[in-house]
C-alpha cells in the first residue's frame, strides 16, 4: 500500500520525538502519506502544541458567550435570537514575501472561519505592522501592496473593512504583520459547527479546485523567514474573491435548508486538518475517496491533495438523503463541488484512491498533537531597558507636537481606509476616522462597536504590562463610542518559541491578558497564535505583538458617541491621572530615539471605575464627544479632537490631574498612561457629569474650552503651544501620503 | 415586444443579481424598508421581466470585474430584457457597477476607466445636479447639492470631446462632483472623471447611471452629515411610476 505514496516523498518538519510518538500511538510505522498528514496537523500553526498549556489561563466564559475558543469563531448572543461571530487570523509570512496575495488570502481565510459557523460575514478589520516607511522603500512596498490586497479582496467579496490600526517599527522591516479580523452575524438557530457526527452523512468539497498552491503553507508558517523564503512563493495561495463571494452566498443559502450539519473551511493543512478536526470533534470517522476531488492539475499526488491549501474551498457535511437539495444550490451559483466521502462510525480518517486504502489514521490522534512544554527565561534586554536617562526638555513644544502628529504610527490612516469599502452592507454607523471604534447597526435594533489594538513598543519593554495595555486600550476605544465591552479575541505574535527568551515574552503576555480579562470580567472567545516571526537575514525576532480585537454592545442609538469637538465654548474635561510612564511612548521613540523606561501600568480597580463612569455619563446624555488617550498622550488626543471637529481649543496644563512624581511638561503632554479619557461637555451638564466621576472616585478636572481656530496650551498665563488648525491638519492628514510619495 | 405599464397593480422593482453583485441586498433593504416599495432580487438568468415596472442594476463586482468591470454582466440573459425595457421608456437605474454594466451594454455612452489615483476610493462626496432630465432627478433643481458616498476602482468617466459636447447639448450630464460650496475643482473630483462627471442619462432620460451610492445615503443614521439625499433618486422614480 505504500508504493503509490512513496513515489511522492515530501520532507516533513516533525521532530524525532514526534515521529516516535506517532509510531507509538499508531502501533506501527506511518507511511509517507500518513506522515505528511500528521506533519501538517501537528505543525505549530494547526496544533497550538507550544501555546495550548499557557492559553488555558484566559477566562472564556461570560453570560453572553455561546461558543468560546476551540471552534472556527467565537459566538456571542446579542439578543432577540441573533448572534455575532468573531475571529482573528494573520497572514504574516505569506504577506512578507507576496504582500498582495498574502494579505488577500488572509482576508479569504478569516471570512471562511465566520462563514463556516453558518453566519454572514458583515465586517472586516485589519491590524498591520510594518518597518519604518519614512526610510525603507521595502516597507513602503509592503504597505502599499498589503493594503491593495486587502482592498481588492475585501471590496470585491462585499464585506466592508470598517476599522483597523497600523503601527510602524524597525523590527517589522522584513517580517511585517498582517492581522485580519472578521465579524459575522446570524440567527442562533442557524449556527452550524465544524463537526461530523452523523454516520452516513455526505462529505462535500465545495469551491475552488485543488492545486499545488499553498503546499506546506502551515509548515512554512511554522518556520522563521530566511533569505530563501522568497523562493517559497508557491507556499502562498492564490486569492479569488469572486469565487469567495459565490461561496458565501451559496453556503448561507445551503445552511438555510437545514440539512448542512457540519461546515469547515479549508485553510492551514488543507483537507487533512479540516477532516481530522471535524471527525474528532464529532466523535466519528471519515472515509475519503481521492479520485473524487476536483483538481486543478491532473498529476497531483495523494500527499499534495491531502495537504494543499488551495483557497476558496469549504467542506460541507450534508445530511444523508438531502445531497441533491444542497447540490442544487451549488449548481445555481455554478460552483464546482464533489462528494468526496462519507462520515463513518469508525473514528478513523481513511484515505482511498480508486478504492485502494492509502492512509488509515485515528482522527483523534491526527487532530491532537502532543503538547510541548517550552522553557521560559526572562531576557536580559528587559532588565537593561527598565531605566533610561530622561531626555532634555525640547525648547519648542509646538514643533514637537507637529512632529508627533506626523509620526506614521499616529498620523491619520485615511490613506489606508479610503482604499477599503467601509460602507457596503449599509450597517456602518460610525465609520473609520469618526470615532475611537466603528459602530455597526444590528437587525435587532441594537448596535455593535468593534475595534482592534496592539502596541508592540510597550510589549517589547514589558510584555506583561504591555499586553494588559493593548486590552485596556481596545476596551477604552469601545467605551468611547458608548459601548459596554462584551468579548475579545487575541492574536499572539512572537518569534521562535524554541528560544526560551521569546517563550517568556509569550507567556508573560498571556498572563497579562488573563489578569486584565479576569479583573474586568471580559471573556476571550477565540484567538490565534503565530510564532516564528523572525527574519534570519537580520537575525531579528519581531517585538512581542499581541493584537486584540474586541466587541461591545450599544443598546440605544442615542448612546453612540463620536470624538470630534462639537461646540464653541464647551468644556473640556479629562478623566484619570497622568503618570510619568514614558517607556515605549511615541514621544521617547519617535522624538528622542529612546527605547526603554517604565511602560504604563493599569490599575484594574481604577480602570473599571473610569470606564463605568464614562459609560454612565454617555447613557445619561451628559457628554458630546469622547476620545481615549493613548499613543502620543493628551496633546495628540486633543489635536485629533480639534482636527476632526474643525475647531480649536484652549488648554490649561496646570489643571491636568497628574501623579505627584511627574513634573515635566513634556511628560504631562505625551505620557501614554492608561485609563484616561478626554470629554466634551457643556455648562448645563457639567455638574452632573463631575458628580458621576466624584462618586466613582476618579480624578477628573476641567482642563479647557473648545473654540478658536488653533490648539493652544497654557501653563499659568504662559503660552506653551499654539498651532493653527490648518497646520495640525497638514501634519496629521498628509504624513502617510507624503511618505508614499503621493504629495 | 412592448412592455405595457401594469396599471392598477402595485408597482414592483426588479433588482438584478449578477454573480458578484454585492449591493443587491442593500438596495433591496432601502426600497422595501425605507422607500416602502415592492422590490425583488432577480437572478441574472431570468429572461422575463414583465412583472416589473423598473429595473435597478446594483453595485458590486459582477463576475469579479474580470476582463473589464461590467462587461461580462452586460451579456447576461437578463440584459436582453433590460434593453427592451429601456427602449420602452421604463426607468432603468445603474449604481456603481450597475453604471459600468449600462455603459458596457451600450445603453449609456462613454466609458468608465480606472481612477486617476490608481487606487480604490471610498468616501463621501458632494454632488451637484447639473440637469433634471433623468426620471431619477426630475424633482431636483439645477445646482441642488447632494451628499453620497462613492466606493470604486473604475469610476473615471471618459467620453470623446465631440460626444461630450453632445451630452451637454442634450442635458444628459446629470451629476458632477463638486466641493462643499457647489463648485467643481480638482480636489473635489475623486477619480479624475472628465469635467467631474458622476452620473449621466440617455437622451430619453429613462436610463440613468451614477457612480455614487444612493442606497448608502438614504438613512440619516448612516450619514456622517445626518442627511438622506439618496432617497430623492428613488422617490423621483417612484413618483414617476405613480403618475403613469
Amino acid at each position: 500500500m505504500n508504493s503509490l505514496v512513496a513515489l511522492n516523498f515530501i520532507s516533513v518538519e516533525l521532530t524525532e520525538d514526534e515521529i516516535k510518538e506517532a509510531k507509538r500511538m499508531l502501533g506501527r510505522e506511518p507511511n509517507h502519506l500518513e506522515l505528511a498528514m500528521i506533519d501538517a496537523e501537528w505543525s505549530e500553526h494547526c496544533s497550538y502544541k507550544s501555546s495550548k498549556s499557557i492559553l488555558k489561563q484566559l477566562p472564556t466564559k461570560g453570560p453572553r458567550v455561546i461558543i468560546g475558543p476551540g471552534y472556527d469563531a467565537g459566538v456571542v448572543d446579542v439578543g432577540n435570537g441573533y448572534v455575532v461571530t468573531l475571529h482573528i487570523e494573520s497572514h504574516n509570512h505569506p504577506s512578507a514575501i507576496d504582500p498582495y496575495g498574502g494579505a488577500a488570502t488572509g482576508i479569504g481565510g478569516v471570512i471562511r472561519d465566520i462563514l463556516c459557523m453558518g453566519t454572514r460575514p458583515i465586517a472586516l478589520l485589519d491590524s498591520l505592522r510594518f518597518g519604518n516607511i519614512e526610510k525603507s522603500a521595502h516597507s513602503r512596498w509592503l504597505l502599499k501592496h498589503v493594503v491593495r490586497g486587502i482592498s481588492d479582496y475585501g471590496n470585491c467579496v462585499g464585506v466592508p473593512t470598517v476599522a483597523g490600526e497600523v503601527e510602524f517599527d524597525d523590527c517589522f522591516e522584513r517580517n511585517c504583520l498582517v492581522d485580519v479580523i472578521c465579524l459575522g452575524l446570524g440567527k442562533m438557530n442557524d449556527l452550524v459547527l465544524a463537526e461530523a457526527k452523523h454516520p452516513g452523512d455526505a462529505v462535500i468539497l465545495v469551491g475552488g479546485s485543488t492545486g499545488r498552491d499553498g503546499i506546506h503553507g502551515v509548515t512554512f508558517a511554522s518556520r522563521v523567514l530566511t533569505e530563501k523564503s522568497d523562493e517559497e512563493r508557491s507556499a502562498v495561495q492564490i486569492p479569488d474573491p469572486f469565487m469567495k463571494k459565490l461561496i458565501i452566498e451559496a453556503t448561507l443559502e445551503a445552511v438555510g435548508t437545514g440539512h448542512v450539519r457540519g461546515l469547515k473551511d479549508l485553510g492551514g493543512g488543507g483537507l487533512t486538518c479540516a477532516l481530522s478536526e471535524m471527525a474528532d470533534k464529532g466523535g466519528c470517522g471519515i472515509d475519503l475517496e481521492l479520485s473524487k476531488v476536483h483538481l486543478r492539475e491532473e498529476d497531483l499526488s495523494p500527499i499534495e491533495i491531502m495537504i494543499s491549501e488551495s483557497q476558496e474551498r469549504m467542506v460541507f457535511i450534508v445530511e444523508q438523503g438531502y445531497e441533491k437539495e444542497v447540490c442544487k444550490i451549488l449548481d445555481k451559483y455554478e460552483l464546482p463541488y464533489s462528494v468526496i466521502g462519507r462520515v463513518t462510525e469508525s473514528g478513523r480518517l481513511i484515505v482511498k484512491l480508486n478504492g485502494l486504502e492509502l492512509a488509515n489514521l485515528p482522527a483523534k490522534m491526527v487532530a491532537n498533537a502532543p503538547i510541548i512544554y517550552r522553557k521560559a527565561v526572562e531576557p536580559d534586554y528587559i532588565k537593561n531597558l527598565k531605566f533610561v536617562e530622561k531626555p532634555e526638555l525640547p525648547s519648542n513644544l509646538s514643533s514637537v507636537l507637529l512632529k508627533m502628529l506626523s509620526c506614521p504610527s499616529i498620523a491619520s490612516k485615511s490613506w489606508v481606509y479610503e482604499q477599503y469599502d467601509y460602507e457596503v452592507g449599509i450597517r456602518t454607523v460610525i465609520k473609520p476616522g469618526q470615532g475611537d471604534a466603528s459602530v455597526l447597526r444590528l437587525p435587532n435594533g441594537t448596535f455593535l462597536a468593534i475595534k482592534v489594538d496592539g502596541n508592540s513598543k510597550h510589549c517589547y519593554i514589558d510584555p506583561y504590562n504591555g499586553a494588559i495595555g493593548c486590552l485596556s486600550e481596545v476596551c477604552r476605544n469601545l467605551v468611547s463610542v458608548g459601548a459596554a465591552p462584551l468579548a475579545f479575541v487575541d492574536h499572539l505574535q512572537f518569534g521562535d518559541p524554541g528560544n526560551p527568551e521569546v517563550f517568556w515574552t509569550f507567556s508573560e503576555s498571556v498572563r497579562g491578558l488573563a489578569d486584565y480579562a479576569k479583573a474586568i470580567g471580559l471573556p476571550c472567545i477565540g484567538g490565534k497564535v503565530s510564532f516564528y516571526n523572525e527574519d534570519k537575514m537580520r537575525n531579528m525576532a519581531i517585538k512581542p505583538s499581541p493584537v486584540i480585537a474586541a466587541i461591545g454592545r450599544i443598546e440605544k442609538q442615542e448612546w453612540i458617541t463620536t470624538m470630534n469637538f462639537k461646540h464653541d465654548g464647551d468644556f473640556i474635561v479629562i478623566l484619570g491621572e497622568t503618570k510619568s510612564e514614558m517607556g515605549g511612548s511615541e514621544y521617547y521613540e519617535y522624538i528622542h530615539g529612546l527605547v526603554g523606561g517604565m511602560v504604563p501600568r493599569v490599575d484594574f480597580v481604577k480602570e473599571k471605575a473610569t470606564m463605568n463612569a464614562v459609560i454612565n455619563a454617555i447613557r445619561k446624555g451628559l457628554v458630546k464627544a469622547v476620545h481615549d488617550v493613548s499613543k502620543g498622550g493628551i496633546a495628540v488626543a486633543l489635536a485629533e479632537m480639534c482636527i476632526s471637529g474643525n475647531i480649536g481649543a484652549f488648554i490649561d496644563c496646570l489643571n491636568i490631574p497628574a501623579d505627584h512624581n511627574i513634573s515635566r511638561i513634556d511628560e504631562i503632554l505625551f505620557s501614554e498612561t492608561h485609563s484616561r479619557f478626554i470629554i466634551e461637555t457643556d455648562g448645563e451638564n457639567m455638574n452632573e457629569f463631575l458628580g458621576i466621576t466624584k462618586k466613582a472616585g476618579i480624578k477628573c478636572n476641567i482642563i479647557g474650552r473648545v473654540g478658536g481656530e488653533a490648539l493652544n496650551f497654557y501653563k499659568n498665563k504662559e503660552e506653551l503651544i499654539s498651532i493653527p488648525l490648518s497646520d495640525l491638519k497638514d501634519s496629521w492628514l498628509n504624513s502617510i501620503p507624503k511618505c508614499m510619495g503621493e504629495i | 415586444m412592448f412592455h405595457k405599464y401594469r396599471r392598477g397593480i402595485e408597482m414592483r422593482v426588479a433588482i438584478i443579481q449578477f454573480p458578484g453583485s454585492n449591493c443587491d441586498f442593500d438596495t433591496l433593504y432601502v426600497l422595501n424598508n425605507v422607500m416602502k416599495v415592492k422590490a425583488d432580487l432577480v437572478w441574472h438568468k431570468k429572461d422575463d421581466l414583465s412583472d416589473y415596472d423598473a429595473v435597478i442594476l446594483p453595485g458590486g463586482f459582477s463576475y469579479g470585474d474580470r476582463l473589464r468591470a461590467g462587461i461580462i454582466a452586460a451579456y447576461s440573459p437578463v440584459m436582453k430584457e433590460v434593453r427592451m425595457m429601456a427602449k420602452d421608456g421604463r426607468p432603468i437605474l445603474g449604481i456603481c457597477n450597475g453604471f459600468q454594466i449600462l455603459v458596457e451594454a451600450g445603453l449609456l455612452p462613454g466609458a468608465l476607466l480606472r481612477n486617476s489615483s490608481l487606487k480604490f476610493v471610498c468616501k463621501w462626496v458632494n454632488l451637484s445636479v447639473v440637469s433634471n432630465k433623468a426620471i431619477f432627478t426630475r424633482r431636483l433643481e439645477k445646482g441642488h447639492l447632494l451628499r453620497m458616498p462613492i466606493a470604486h476602482n473604475e469610476g473615471r468617466y471618459f467620453i470623446e470631446e465631440d460626444d461630450l459636447k453632445e451630452l451637454y447639448k442634450r442635458n444628459q450630464i446629470i451629476l458632477k462632483y463638486v466641493d462643499e460650496s457647489g463648485k467643481p475643482n480638482e480636489s473635489s473630483n475623486p477619480n479624475g472623471s472628465i469635467d467631474g462627471i458622476a452620473g449621466i442619462c440617455n437622451d430619453e432620460g429613462n436610463v440613468f447611471g451614477l457612480m455614487p451610492h444612493p442606497e448608502r445615503a438614504s438613512e440619516e443614521l448612516l450619514s456622517p452629515f445626518n442627511t438622506n439625499d439618496g432617497r430623492i433618486i428613488f422617490s423621483s422614480m417612484i413618483e414617476y411610476l405613480k403618475e403613469r
